[in-house]
C-alpha cells in the first residue's frame, strides 16, 4: 500500500474542495493507503474544535475524528494560517498536527503521490 | 535523496490567496530538512505561467491589503536560490519586458537570477519533477 499527501488549500464554508479532499482520505484509507492530509488557508477551519452539524453545512469533524482512529491518518493544519484566523492551539481538535508548511514539503518527500486540491 | 517539487503558479496575484500560498510553501522547503534524515531534502521550483506571471511585476504596492506583495515573496524567494522561471509566450501576451519583471535579489545580497525560458522549457522541468502542485 502507498502513501498518499493531500494538500488541501479551500474553505470550510463555501467550498466543496474541502469536502471532496477528505472523501478521498477516507477512500484512501479504506483501501489500506496511509494518507498525510494538510490544511492551508480558510481550509485550517477544518481543525477548529467545537463544529456542530447542519443539514446544509458541510460537517466534517466526525470523518475526521474516525480517520484518526484507523492510525493511517494524520491531519495538519498551517500554523501560521490558523493562527491568522482566530483559530489557536486551544481550539484545535485533538489529533491534529500544527506546524508550518515545512511539515507538508516533507510529507511530499516521502509521498508516493501528492495531489494539490482547491486553490480557488 | 533529493526530491523535485514544481510549484505552477497560473492565477492572478491578488484574486485569491492560493498564488501567495504557491510562493510561501516553496520558499518552505529552506526548512524541511529538520523533518527528514541526513542527505534527503527537496529542490523546488517556481514556474509563473499565464496570469501568473503578473506576480513577478516590479513596483507593487502592499497599500490595498497592508500584507506582503507577490514580488516582495519572489525576491526572498530568489534570495533563498529558489528556481523562478517566467513563461516566455504569456509574457509576450501580456507585453511585459524583463525589465518589467523581478529577476534577482541583488537588493538583498542575493545572487540568483530568475530565467525567462518557453513553456517548452517549463513543461519538461515538470515532466523531471516528482511532484507537481498546481496553483
Amino acid at each position: 500500500m502507498g502513501k498518499l499527501t493531500i494538500g488541501s488549500f479551500p474553505g470550510l464554508v463555501g467550498s466543496l474542495s474541502l469536502d471532496f479532499s477528505v472523501k478521498l482520505a477516507e477512500a484512501a484509507v479504506r483501501k489500506g493507503h496511509s494518507v498525510d492530509f494538510w490544511v492551508s488557508s480558510n481550509g485550517t477551519m477544518l481543525s477548529k474544535k467545537g463544529q456542530r452539524a447542519f443539514k446544509d453545512y458541510p460537517y466534517l469533524a466526525k470523518t475526521i475524528e474516525e480517520l484518526f482512529k484507523t492510525g493511517k491518518f494524520q491531519a495538519c493544519a498551517c500554523e501560521a494560517c490558523a493562527e491568522a484566523r482566530g483559530y489557536h492551539k486551544e481550539d484545535t481538535m485533538d489529533g491534529w498536527i500544527r506546524k508550518s508548511m515545512d511539515w507538508y514539503l516533507a510529507s511530499c518527500f516521502s509521498a508516493d503521490r501528492v495531489l494539490l486540491i482547491g486553490g480557488e | 535523496m533529493i526530491k523535485k517539487l514544481a510549484f505552477i503558479v497560473r492565477s492572478l496575484p491578488y484574486k485569491n490567496e492560493a498564488t501567495r500560498l504557491a510562493l510561501t510553501h516553496a520558499i518552505a522547503s529552506q526548512t524541511v530538512e529538520i523533518y527528514l534524515e541526513d542527505g534527503d531534502n527537496v529542490e523546488p521550483f517556481l514556474a509563473l505561467v499565464g496570469d501568473g506571471v503578473l506576480c513577478g511585476l516590479k513596483n507593487q504596492s502592499n497599500k490595498c491589503y497592508g500584507i506582503t506583495t507577490m514580488e516582495q515573496h519572489i525576491t526572498n524567494a530568489l534570495l533563498l536560490d529558489l528556481n523562478v522561471y517566467y513563461c516566455k509566450e504569456d509574457l509576450e501576451r501580456f507585453g511585459i519586458s524583463e525589465d518589467q519583471l523581478v529577476m534577482d535579489a541583488e537588493s538583498l545580497g542575493g545572487d540568483m537570477k530568475a530565467s525567462i525560458v518557453p513553456f517548452s522549457e517549463i513543461q519538461a522541468a515538470m515532466e523531471a519533477a516528482d511532484h507537481l502542485q498546481i496553483f
